[in-house]
């Protein structure tokens, strides 16, 4: 496999599409998480007792950054990338050239990543603003919102890689980012549920985020949350290849 | 192999199968320094899978390609760092303006900055595009995204321009403009590959090509020694009712060089022209329609994809 810093020409060429919709593309993604918030955090969250010795909303907040991330990293490397690949056809356009489908692929996944910093930066500036952010530890949640975005881009991209048409990608939401949204302790702890559930969660990326995410905005840091971060670095480094081999199986033999 | 430098492209015993399916059939050819070589065939003859395999798109599955005297196996990024590629759907980036498209594109093969900028105005004016820089890709008309697809590929200042395709589903305005432009690409001592299934184009942009069917050559040469090798210098097209074709091609036979059968019409290639009209005119055949004129390239691939062929 021959990957080199040409990536960063297909990242290029995506942020320059980016910066001509960026606004309403930031809106959209911005406003989803607020309603979350007020529906869950202001609504539901008078019904809910004290979690961790915190009120519902401030428990819950952090784990809305993980998962605005997940949103945007998750269209971006389905639909938009299924969009480039099959109707523009700019891997075709790009691979003419000296750069190689793989590392259109690895920059399509940068892309994805960046997107996954962005969306999640966003949420941690409008809850800090709402006094949902007590800890400086908050800065490290970057590096999570960066590895966060490689394992849901490669997770995306496999599926993009698979599909025969635009209407799968229905399944990958509901069968793999829907329930990660939902069960990966985000707006409930998972202590309750049955033991099975609790083990599938803890098989999904998004469980180990959403871990990281919540302890570091709330400052409740401790050595175990290596062990989410090197969860993070297995996964991402076990799944790079497969989309890479998917595409030029699909692409070119 | 030695490569041979004047040699821009050497496939020997070039093969493609997708599955069993076997969509170029160990083929042989060459394409000379500064020349238009043209890919001629039917739909699913193998053209564009050869193509793709001299941009290093598809692997060879067997045989030896040399491009710019390189290994298409071994040296693909160099290969495709002075090829120029025109698809045959335009996939421009539409979200993008006119200019944009071809900066982003330089970017790919690492030309960035003022010369890039100077490049693509260059190629800009050159395509009659220049008023349009600031226009949104998606925004332009057929004929504009492809001389913009056909500018973009000329980014890179390549030694092979390879156009699959390149005025397929164009007015025939746009589609002249497009013929106009390659042939001062041509004297511009561009190498240019390309494949059609238009046969006023092969005529008029290739210096030699080659009449592939089922993933072989059926033949290869110029335009001119094809049409003389296979028809000769003129055509007699005639319009008869179908149960009279054959008794008259009984009277004609020692007449002609060989006749094709397109159906309604009847295509006869004559020894003489003259005595063949007279003998016609002798014959009681109803002859609803009669021309003479000059053979060309069509007559060439009707006789050797074998529609309706009768010798």
């Amino acid at each position: 496999m021959r990957i080199s810093y040409r990536v960063w020409h297909v990242f290029m060429r995506n942020f320059t599409v980016f910066k001509k919709t960026w606004l309403a593309n930031v809106m959209f993604n911005f406003i989803e998480p607020l309603l979350y918030l007020g529906a869950m955090g202001f609504g539901l969250g008078v019904f809910v007792e004290d979690i961790d010795g915190l009120p519902y909303i401030n428990w819950m907040a952090p784990g809305l950054i993980a998962t605005s991330a997940m949103w945007a990293a998750a269209l971006e490397c389905t639909y938009d990338s299924y969009m480039r690949m099959n109707y523009q056809k700019t891997y075709h356009a790009i691979i003419a050239t000296p750069v190689n489908l793989e590392e259109v692929v690895v920059g399509e996944i940068l892309f994805g990543t960046f997107k996954s910093l962005l969306y999640g930066i966003i949420i941690i500036i409008v809850i800090s603003a709402l006094g949902l952010v007590p800890s400086p530890w908050v800065l490290l949640v970057l590096p999570v919102l960066a590895l966060e975005g490689l394992a849901v881009t490669e997770l995306s991209i496999t599926w993009t890689g698979l599909v025969p048409g635009v209407d799968a990608f229905g399944f990958f939401f509901t069968l793999v980012i829907t329930p990660m949204f939902l069960f990966s302790g985000v707006f409930f702890p998972l202590d309750g549920l049955p033991v099975l559930v609790q083990v599938i969660a803890w098989f999904m990326p998004l469980y180990h985020v959403v871990e990281l995410t919540r302890s570091l905005t709330l400052g409740t840091v401790g050595p175990s949350l290596l062990y989410d971060v090197l969860w993070l670095v297995v996964f991402i480094t076990a799944i790079f290849k497969l989309p890479l081999y998917l595409m030029r199986k699909r692409l070119i033999d | 192999m030695v490569s041979n430098k004047s040699m821009v492209v050497e496939a020997t015993k070039l093969t493609k199968k997708y599955g069993n399916f076997m969509a170029v059939d160990n083929i042989n050819f060459d394409i000379r320094a500064g020349e238009c070589f043209g890919f001629l065939g039917p739909n699913g003859a193998g053209k564009t899978t050869t193509v793709k395999m001299i941009q290093c798109f598809s692997p060879l599955t067997s045989g030896t390609l040399n491009v710019l005297g390189m290994n298409v196996q071994h040296e693909e990024r160099k290969i495709k760092s002075r090829l120029g590629v025109v698809p045959q759907e335009d996939n421009l980036d539409p979200e993008l303006t006119v200019m944009q498209n071809l900066i982003i594109y330089a970017a790919y093969f690492d030309f960035k900055g003022i010369k890039a900028q100077r490049k693509a105005k260059e190629l800009l004016d050159f395509f009659e595009l220049g008023e349009k820089r600031d226009a949104l890709a998606s925004n332009l008309s057929g004929g504009m995204k492809r001389r913009l697809t056909i500018a973009r590929a000329l980014i890179n200042n390549p030694a092979l321009l390879v156009l699959d395709e390149p005025t397929n589903g164009l007015d025939p305005r746009a589609r002249h403009m497009v013929w106009q432009k390659l042939r001062e690409l041509k004297n511009r001592n561009i190498t240019l590959v390309l494949t059609t299934h238009y046969l006023e184009e092969a005529h008029r942009l290739c210096d030699r090509l080659l009449i592939m069917a089922g993933g072989k050559i059926l033949d290869l040469g110029t335009p001119k020694e094809m049409v003389n090798k296979h028809i000769g210098d003129e055509v007699l097209e005639l319009n008869i009712p179908p149960e009279q074709m054959s008794p008259l091609l009984e009277k004609v036979r020692k007449h002609i060089h060989g006749s094709l059968n397109l159906g309604t019409s009847l295509c006869l290639s004559p020894k003489d022209s003259k005595t063949l009209m007279t003998v016609l005119q002798e014959t009681p055949f109803d002859l609803q329609y009669q021309l003479l004129r000059p053979a060309n390239l069509e007559d060439v691939f009707f006789k050797l994809t074998g529609r309706g062929l009768e010798q």
